[in-house]
């Protein structure tokens, strides 16, 4: 069972779905690199045996009665996080995309910049190649160019999974949070907080086994999905804004 | 015009019925099945007041009576179908946070088990 207090407050959430094979090795890779933190599988009701394999590589695991993708899936983790009294939680996919050997720069950051998010990015110091399809890289450009005005500051890597919160984001994160591609639209509710996030170089690799579900066609549906998404925050912030100065 | 009149009278006679038999059947539940009784009674009262129909063309600018009739069936259906909208919505937020609590829930059972 998962304790904050022998853990450091330091939570390593792994989202999976049906990662029976790559599951395990990222589990052993993170307990190796952060031997104290606790390590929390978030199982979006898969059909395979990640469950099981999870709790064989010695992970905590919570399980999802019923699939509800990859927003809703971390926003359990958060809200479990939340609750056990955690202080960081930092989430790595179970896929084998992120290396954990970047998990401490990350903690790092999140403990010395006092900033509520800290993104793994794999383009703000040229490390590695990035790994990104086509589509992806069009889409990244496009939410790059959307999201400087917006955030007020340049965000190298908008969709980065490989992210580390703190007790603010994570209190804010278990009421709202995107249930699907959450990790631009999260960026826009940190924003509407006044809340800071700042980049550490990570390396991404490539998927250890199987393969992507992202095709051309649901690229495109996810950038129309997440302009939307984005737009719809900024009006909520809007409105806000106008009614504080309507009565003040 | 009369025959359009007709047909939309049937089927409004066929939806009110088809809905209170679901209701009976307990395939609808109450609540759900109002919207569909008041949109379908509004056609039926339409589709039986032509001369409303013929006054209404002109004002909405329209060139026949049963323009009017389509054109009010669509706005009704489109009011029924953005209510239902907001109820799936509401629903699936409630089915999310019920699955988490689920979720933790069961988590925080289980490490009670394993702790005694």
């Amino acid at each position: 069972m998962i304790d904050a207090q022998k853990a450091g407050g330091v939570l390593i959430l792994i989202p999976a779905l049906n990662e029976e094979a790559s599951v395990g090795g990222v589990i052993h890779e993170v307990r190796s690199v952060m031997p104290g933190a606790a390590v929390l599988v978030a199982d979006d009701c898969s059909r395979d045996s990640t469950r099981s394999v999870a709790l064989s590589a010695g992970a905590d695991v919570l399980t999802l009665p019923a699939h509800l993708g990859l927003g809703g899936c971390v926003q359990a983790g958060y809200k479990l996080a939340f609750e056990m009294g955690f202080e960081y939680v930092i989430r790595v996919d179970g896929d084998g995309q992120h290396d954990p050997h970047d998990v401490p720069r990350i903690l790092d950051a999140l403990r010395t910049t006092g900033c509520q998010m800290v993104i793994g990015s794999r383009f703000c110091a040229r490390v590695g190649n990035g790994h990104t399809s086509a589509p992806r890289a069009l889409g990244i450009t496009i939410f790059r160019l959307l999201l400087r005005p917006i955030l007020g500051k340049a965000v190298h890597d908008p969709t980065s999974g490989f992210v580390g919160v703190n007790r603010e984001a994570l209190a804010v994160f278990g009421r709202s949070f995107p249930l699907e591609y959450p990790e631009i639209e999260a960026l826009v509710v940190l924003q509407r907080r006044r809340f800071q996030f700042v980049e550490v170089p990570v390396h991404m690799l490539p998927r250890r086994h199987g393969r992507s579900t992202i095709t051309p066609l649901k690229s495109m549906y996810y950038i129309v999905h997440v302009l939307l998404g984005v737009f719809v925050n900024i009006l909520k912030v809007e409105g806000r804004r106008w009614f504080r100065l309507k009565k003040a | 015009m009369d025959r359009l009149l007709n047909v939309m009278t049937l089927m409004s006679l066929g939806l009110i019925v088809l809905v209170l038999v679901s209701v009976r059947r307990s395939h609808i539940r109450v609540e759900y099945s109002v919207s569909w009784l008041v949109a379908a009674t509004v056609l039926l009262v339409l589709s039986r007041s032509r001369s409303l129909l013929e006054w209404l063309a002109p004002v909405l600018g329209l060139g026949h009576g049963s323009l009017v009739l389509v054109m009010l069936a669509c706005c009704i259906f489109l009011v029924v179908f953005y209510r239902f909208s907001v109820v799936i919505s509401g629903l699936k937020d409630a089915n999310i946070a019920l699955t988490q609590r689920v979720a933790i829930l069961e988590f925080q059972l289980r490490a009670l088990h394993e702790g005694q």
